[in-house]
């Protein structure tokens, strides 16, 4: 095939690639994709957004059968039924939806697409095995976003009833019975989900705590739905591997004592890493910082004219930052001047409560040697909340004691997610808590609660 | 063992090389995370590079004093030794030094086996310590700017490290205005000492009555009126000692005598010699008018501005006479009394700051007269006297002319006169 060459060359069709590549077409740069799955990355496809769309069925479902239980807002409803194909159809649907989106606005702008498996000879060309042979890229500049993959456990090897999160998305039906190694948000997310829609879940923990990156005050409301939803936890739990049957998982517990967990699906979500191997990335010998490859604030690599943005760049590995990312790295080969200076990269756990957290916690803010100031307004106290059932939980900001500089909100409770806008947008304008405290927020929401918590550290809470 | 080698930091934009000055470890100190390596210098500022890590010191590159590219590799560590024998090492007992402080630390660096060296520039914001920059505490990550993402992105656009912009927000955020005035002045900061902050209060003051009256007078003055001045140094140490002999033996009820009335009787004796110099010159018609009586201005300090009292015919009057005049001008002048016959007409003027005088000032005349005389202090110098230095009283006349009609030379030839009058009393009160 003949040989291309082009300005810029992405590695990996993600949020992170795609968005890079769309921004560079704008831009007015000869662009070129390469993605030898489908466009979209994990997230689109095999992440975030296939799993909003099963809690969000596992929500509803479960709110219908607490309605047939009888519940406390008169309203009845004869036993509801998941058809869980139907389910899987309707979450396929925004999945296929969303992806074609992504196809029109690379069209639109004038990005190629190539699709095959993408393989760096040098720092310069990329030879894609596609459909209809070898075609030879070369580019002034290259992207590398080629995102991450579930981390495997050696005693438990992907294959038959042991399963990733991407397969997890993909069930043909409910297990009866849920095994979820690994206490963090992915497993947190799609066990509560599981259980909501009929399963028995059982989460295996190695360590002493959920959601560990979280502080306890944060993660309370979850252990204790967890609970109240019938999901056994077994924390500080060494996985042992399947019994040879391939029906139960030997797990070793704090105490010593080793017990059998009976399952039908074993869901492995131990974490992710970055994905290095089968692109020549050691033709380029790039210098990797741990298990990801090392970038600076402008997403440059060791080399030349070689970034990498995303997942593959290690930890937060969350969509958009991959995908400030990418906008930042196109404008930068455009010439435009361009960091990375985000003060937050806000985080949401779709756990039910939900969890957000932007900026410092309190703890993390102490051990930079700063005081703080905390300021909390719990949702019981918020009219909204009540309203929509949704006491449980909490706002919280942290501000610097001298000069009252916001350095950090969390969020617990339900549907707080949508409060983390107004959250990154506090803390990316360098807003103090007086700025929060006067700003009107909207009678009656859940957002009530930013002001109210920002007074609180002020020192006069008007409704706590 | 696990190394970690930090390389020197780009501090800046545009800066390939920085100078050593400052070295705060050795070979062997255990560090913590965010401790001050060391400080070096660029042609902008002096910048401190934190550890970015836990460690000891294993090896350091270039010293004091020599200079260093950036990137090139400054510090190693071994990040691989015990975190909590860095911890415990016994605290300085003095207490003073502040790099071990007992601070909460970061968690160490996790590093795989298979990583011994792990090669990385330190990556934390440079510290900057000069240039009217907040200096934070020693040991704690530094602050980033405060600044809206749209200002960070204009600083971007214009070139602008925001690490060096004074911002004039609540808490010291950076505001788009606050990147324009840096540029405006040249990038440079204005100086603001840690923990104040700028003054930016502007209060609006309507000028109104006498000092309206003195505004305009005064501007007038000075851009009709092609000024120039002249000063001379005058030997006053028998005039002063005539001054205090007569004050001691004068009559009671004597005004008491300062210099001026001294220096209007020379300045009489002296105009009898230069008369061209009591004149008022109207430009409008081209006519200098001279006058015969002396009628001298006497500059007149009050609350709400300054006034010149006119003390008339100067030449009719006994030194007593002027004092009491200036006395009478003065109170009035003060109180809110004075009469419009004591304010118009005059011929020539003094100013005199007395001792707050100085040692040499640029008189602004009293249009339309052609000549002001301005009196500075009164100071002890040593003047060579042909054979020794002695101490002798000098005072400094500086003097303004209006240079349409008086020329340099004959300026000087009045000055002079003047001054011969001063310096040899007596001949003040000879009649010529």
């Amino acid at each position: 095939m003949e040989p291309m060459s082009c300005t810029v060359l992405v590695l990996g069709g993600g949020p992170g690639g795609y968005v890079c590549a769309i921004r560079a077409g704008q831009l007015g740069l000869d662009t070129v994709l390469v993605e030898s799955g489908q466009l979209g990355g994990t997230c689109l496809n095999v992440g975030c957004i296939p799993s909003k769309a099963l809690i969000h069925a596992a929500n509803q479902f479960e709110l219908a059968k607490q309605m047939a239980a009888g519940t406390m807002i008169g309203i009845s409803v004869s036993e509801p039924k998941c058809d869980f194909a139907a389910t899987m159809a309707w979450k396929d649907g925004i999945v296929t939806r969303l992806r074609s989106g992504v196809y029109g606005l690379l069209r639109r702008a004038k990005v190629k697409l190539v699709t095959g498996n993408g393989s760096f000879r040098d720092g310069k060309t990329c030879v894609v095995e596609s459909d209809t042979g070898l075609q030879v890229i070369a580019a002034e500049h290259v992207v590398i976003a080629t995102g991450s993959s579930a981390v495997p456990l050696a005693s438990l090897p992907f294959g038959g009833p042991v399963v990733s999160s991407s397969e997890a998305l993909s069930l043909q039906a409910v297990p009866a019975r849920l095994v979820v190694i690994g206490g963090g948000y992915i497993g947190l997310e799609l066990g509560i989900a599981y259980r909501k829609l009929g399963a028995e879940v059982t989460i295996v923990e190695g360590t002493g705590r959920l959601l560990p990156q979280y502080d306890a005050d944060l993660t309370r409301p979850i252990v204790s739905r967890l609970r109240n939803l019938g999901i056994t936890v077994h924390l500080d739990a060494k996985t042992l591997g399947l019994d040879p049957s391939g029906t139960s998982l030997k797990v070793e517990l704090g105490d010593g004592n080793s017990m059998r967990v009976p399952a039908d699906k074993f869901l492995v979500a131990v974490g992710r890493r970055p994905r290095l191997d089968g692109f020549g990335l050691e033709e380029l010998d790039l210098t990797l910082s741990g298990h990801a490859i090392e970038v600076d604030d402008h997403c440059r690599t060791s080399m030349r004219q070689v970034w990498a943005i995303g997942d593959v760049t290690g930890e937060p590995m969350l969509e958009h930052r991959a995908v400030a990312q990418g906008e930042m790295v196109a404008e930068l080969i455009a010439g435009n001047k361009r960091a990375f200076d985000k003060v937050a990269i806000p985080a949401v756990c779709f756990t039910d409560p939900e969890i957000v957290s932007a900026g410092l916690s309190p703890n993390e803010a102490r051990s930079s040697g700063r005081q703080v100031i905390i300021g909390t307004c719990p949702f019981i106290a918020n009219g909204r909340a009540m309203s929509i059932e949704a006491g449980e939980g909490f706002v919280r900001v942290v501000g610097r004691a001298d000069n009252h500089v916001v350095l950090g909100i969390q969020a617990v409770g339900q549907g707080v997610s949508e409060l983390s806008a107004g959250f990154a947008l506090a803390l990316e304008m360098g807003t103090r808590l007086e700025d929060i405290a006067a700003t009107i927020h909207v009678h009656p929401t859940l957002s009530e609660c930013l002001r109210e918590a920002a007074l609180a550290a002020l020192g006069h809470a008007l409704h706590v | 063992m696990a190394e970690r080698m930090i390389k020197l930091p780009d501090v800046g934009e545009g800066v390939a090389e920085v100078e050593i000055v400052e070295l705060r470890v050795k070979t062997g100190d255990p560090v913590r995370e965010g401790d001050v390596l060391a400080a070096v210098m660029t042609d902008k500022a002096t910048v401190e590079i934190p550890s970015p890590a836990d460690g000891r010191v294993l090896w350091i590159g270039p010293q004091v004093g020599q200079k260093a590219a950036v990137g090139s590799e400054f510090i190693k560590l071994d990040t691989g030794g015990s975190i909590e024998s860095v911890r415990t090492m016994p605290k300085d007992p003095t207490g003073s030094n502040d790099r071990q402080r007992p601070t909460p630390i970061s968690p160490p660096e996790r590093i795989a086996p298979d990583e011994d060296v792990d090669v990385s520039v330190a990556r934390e914001p440079a510290r900057l310590s000069s240039h009217g920059v907040n200096r934070p505490a020693p040991g704690k990550p530094a602050d980033r700017p405060i600044a809206a993402p749209a200002v960070r992105a204009y600083a971007r656009d214009q070139g602008v490290d925001l690490r060096f912009v004074p911002g004039s927000g609540p808490a010291s955020r950076i505001l788009r205005e606050d990147v324009d005035t840096y540029i405006a002045n040249g990038g440079r900061a204005q100086h603001a000492a840690p923990g104040r902050t700028a003054n930016t209060a502007v209060e609006e003051i309507k000028i109104v009555g006498l000092r309206r009256k003195i505004a305009q007078r005064l501007q007038d003055t000075k851009r009709r009126v092609p000024h120039f001045s002249y000063i001379e140094e005058v030997d006053v140490t028998d005039l002063e000692a005539l001054r205090v002999d007569v004050n001691s033996t004068k009559k009671a009820g004597r005004p008491h005598l300062t210099v001026l009335p001294f220096l209007m009787r020379a300045l009489v004796m002296a105009l009898h010699d230069f008369p061209r110099m009591n004149a008022r010159f109207d430009d409008t018609t081209d006519t200098l008018y001279r006058h015969g009586g002396m009628h001298i201005g006497i500059a007149i300090q009050t609350v709400n501005g300054l006034l010149v009292g006119v003390v008339r015919h100067a030449e009719t009057r006994t030194i007593w006479e002027c004092a009491n005049e200036v006395q009478r001008l003065s109170d009035a002048a003060r109180a809110g009394m004075v009469t419009r016959e004591d304010l118009g007409g005059s011929t020539i003027t003094i100013t005199s700051l007395g001792a707050r005088g100085g040692l040499a000032s640029t008189p602004v005349i009293n249009a339309p007269e052609i000549a002001i005389i301005g009196v500075n202090k009164i100071a002890i110098r040593p003047v060579w006297r042909g054979a020794v230095f002695e101490p002798r009283k000098i005072m400094n006349l500086s003097s303004s002319f209006d240079h349409r009609i008086v020329d340099g030379w004959d300026a000087a030839e009045f000055i002079q006169r003047l001054r011969s009058f001063l310096e040899a009393p007596a001949k003040i009160f000879m009649e010529t």
